[in-house]
């Protein structure tokens, strides 16, 4: 059914999954005997293990062209699976480093939720059949609720946790319900078979469409797109931190990957009108997501009204729906995925210094600190898009696919949007470098490991957005490894 | 043997009484109890289809919806006997702690 390359076996293509499961079991067991030693360790040997399955993850991609189906056509292994794999596993090791900063979060349970997690994203990657996605997005899901909700004393947390579940559960059975459809069309659940039995078939545009539309709903969740974005601000101001770090970068990228492939694979063949459906979801979370965020008072807050709206440039790329869009889209997330990172990571350590998240307890982030203000600049800059840090590249990747696809109006508005975007971001930095600080408590930072991932993630964003080939290269084979039949 | 068009509008119907549920009821256990009756729409849906080509794959795949429903509620039960300990409710409309 596909085109097979080597002799690699069904087991090691999922080597990187197989080493997350024994990696989640073994850190499960380390907490019976080692707990009382150091609960810190439980942190090292978690990302200790997520570097080699992501060298595992490298290691397989290497081996092929093409995509290779595996397990009965559960799951396609192709580049784009594996880069976007290597993109989670990197998330969940950082989140896993932040997590030691944060002493509530300092359990055996917290990780084994992080890596199952973790695995889940990677097989939706993978996924090439219906099932399959639908199963792999609750694995990545179920967790991420409870992890929502893991400082249970805190009622904010609980609550985060509670709001995250029921708009993700309203979300999946939407899409089910869409995917019912789907395969009551073409009477198979294999994607790139649907493919061939739809084109043949004589079904009345209106009825794809909705089933579309259905689709879209359960992964617009995901990536918080609007009008499935309620969840959003409220779930990341009430999380732990590191936690919403996870979900704005690592789940939202998941959201992306399986996007990706329903783009460039069903959605245009099922509805003419995909592309529009897509534009529009674009439009509307950059719209909502920049004027929302203006005039937030909590960092945590503001970050997921930026988020819903970086949603939207990336949307641009899908939307475009052809091979640059998509390495864009790819390289986007490279980008996102630090830069969001260090946002948060910052968000978590001062918001610890000051009980509270408030963007006015910024002021004076320079008398207090000035790596941490330094950083916060690199970081909100990238995010808004400024050379030569990556958010620039990623954005300057996805419009100039849009132009590609015609799609120049779609462009001139995310262009705009960008430019708005500046004004609140420049705000932040205004308070935290003009303001004069009215509480100066120091901010201390306690972990090895805190400041490691900090480094790693300041590196990648300067990386990212200087030393463009490489990167650029990796994103062009994910992508275009996806359409390959 | 019925045909398959009765089932549809049959699911469809369900569903659609399983989101309003979802949005007008209040009480979180209610909203749960809607959620149930959308994925038992998509359910009814696969099966029939999968009545009408003859293959398994359709009944298959409820089981797996299945599964996921009840770790979806297990979960959610555990987060709303957390709420309920300092709340004293599981009203969604007095989860009001985080807005703006």
């Amino acid at each position: 059914m596909g085109i097979s390359s080597g002799n690699i076996t069904p087991i090691l293509s999922i080597l990187p999954e197989i080493l997350l499961l024994i990696l989640a079991l073994v850190v499960l067991g380390l907490d019976l005997g080692l707990k009382k030693f150091s609960p810190a360790l439980i942190g090292w040997v978690t990302v200790v293990g997520l570097i080699f399955s992501a060298i595992g993850g490298v290691m397989i991609s290497g081996h092929q062209s093409g995509g290779l189906y595996i397990w009965g056509g559960m799951l396609r292994q192709d580049a784009a699976a594996s880069v976007f794999q290597v993109i989670f596993i990197t998330g969940a090791a950082l989140t896993a480093f932040f997590a030691l900063e944060d002493s509530k979060c300092v359990s055996a349970e917290f990780y084994f939720l992080l890596l199952i997690s973790t695995l889940g994203m990677c097989l939706l990657a993978a996924s090439s059949d219906l099932i399959m996605i639908y199963l792999s997005l609750e694995l990545a899901s179920i967790p991420l609720y409870i992890l929502a909700g893991f400082h249970y004393r805190e009622t904010s947390s609980v609550e985060a946790g509670l709001k995250y579940m029921l708009y993700g559960a309203v979300a999946s059975t939407i899409m089910v319900f869409g995917f019912t459809f789907l395969y009551g069309f073409s009477g198979t659940t294999q994607l790139y078979a649907i493919n061939a039995a739809i084109q043949t078939g004589q079904i009345p545009p209106m009825v794809t469409t909705m089933a579309v539309m259905l689709i879209l709903a359960g992964v617009g969740y995901k990536i918080s797109a609007v009008p499935f974005h309620f969840w959003a601000p409220d779930v990341y101001e009430g999380a732990p931190t590191v936690v919403a770090g996870f979900i704005s970068t690592a789940s939202k990228a998941a959201g992306f990957a399986v996007l990706l492939r329903l783009a460039l694979t069903i959605l245009p063949v099922l509805s003419p009108y995909s592309p529009y459906l897509l534009a529009a979801m674009a439009v509307a979370s950059m719209l909502v997501g920049n004027l929302l965020a203006i005039n937030q008072k909590n960092f945590k807050r503001l970050l997921a009204y930026s988020s819903i709206a970086q949603a939207g440039y990336i949307l641009v790329g899908v939307a475009a729906s052809n091979n640059l869009g998509a390495a864009g889209v790819t390289y986007y997330l490279m980008a996102y995925l630090v830069t969001n990172l260090t946002a948060f990571a910052l968000a978590q350590v001062i918001g610890q210094a000051n009980s509270n998240d408030d963007i006015s307890s910024l002021a004076g982030l320079t008398q207090r600190s000035p790596v941490l203000a330094f950083s916060l600049l690199v970081s909100l800059l990238s995010l808004g898009g400024i050379p030569p840090f990556a958010g620039f590249v990623g954005k300057l990747l996805v419009f100039s696919a849009g132009v590609q696809a015609g799609m120049a109006w779609l462009v001139i508005v995310a262009v705009l949007n960008s430019v708005l975007s500046l004004y609140y971001y420049l705000k932040v930095l205004k308070i935290a470098f003009l303001d004069h600080p009215r509480e100066t408590p120091l901010i201390k930072i306690e972990t090895n490991s805190w400041r490691i991932a900090f480094i790693v993630c300041l590196a990648g964003i300067l990386i990212l957005g200087v030393i463009i080939l490489p990167w650029y290269g990796w994103s062009i084979t994910a992508a275009s490894s996806l359409a390959l039949y | 043997m019925a045909p398959i068009s009765y089932y549809l509008v049959l699911a469809i119907i369900m569903f659609f009484i399983g989101i309003l549920g979802v949005l007008i009821r209040r009480n979180a256990l209610i909203v749960f109890m809607s959620l149930e009756l959308m994925f038992n729409a998509a359910n009814l849906v696969f099966v029939a289809f999968s009545r009408q080509y003859q293959a398994l794959n359709g009944q298959i795949s409820v089981f797996f919806v299945m599964t996921v429903a009840a770790a979806e509620v297990a979960i959610g039960l555990a987060l709303m006997v957390t709420i309920f300990r300092t709340k004293h409710s599981i009203d969604v409309d007095q989860m009001n702690n985080l807005k703006g």
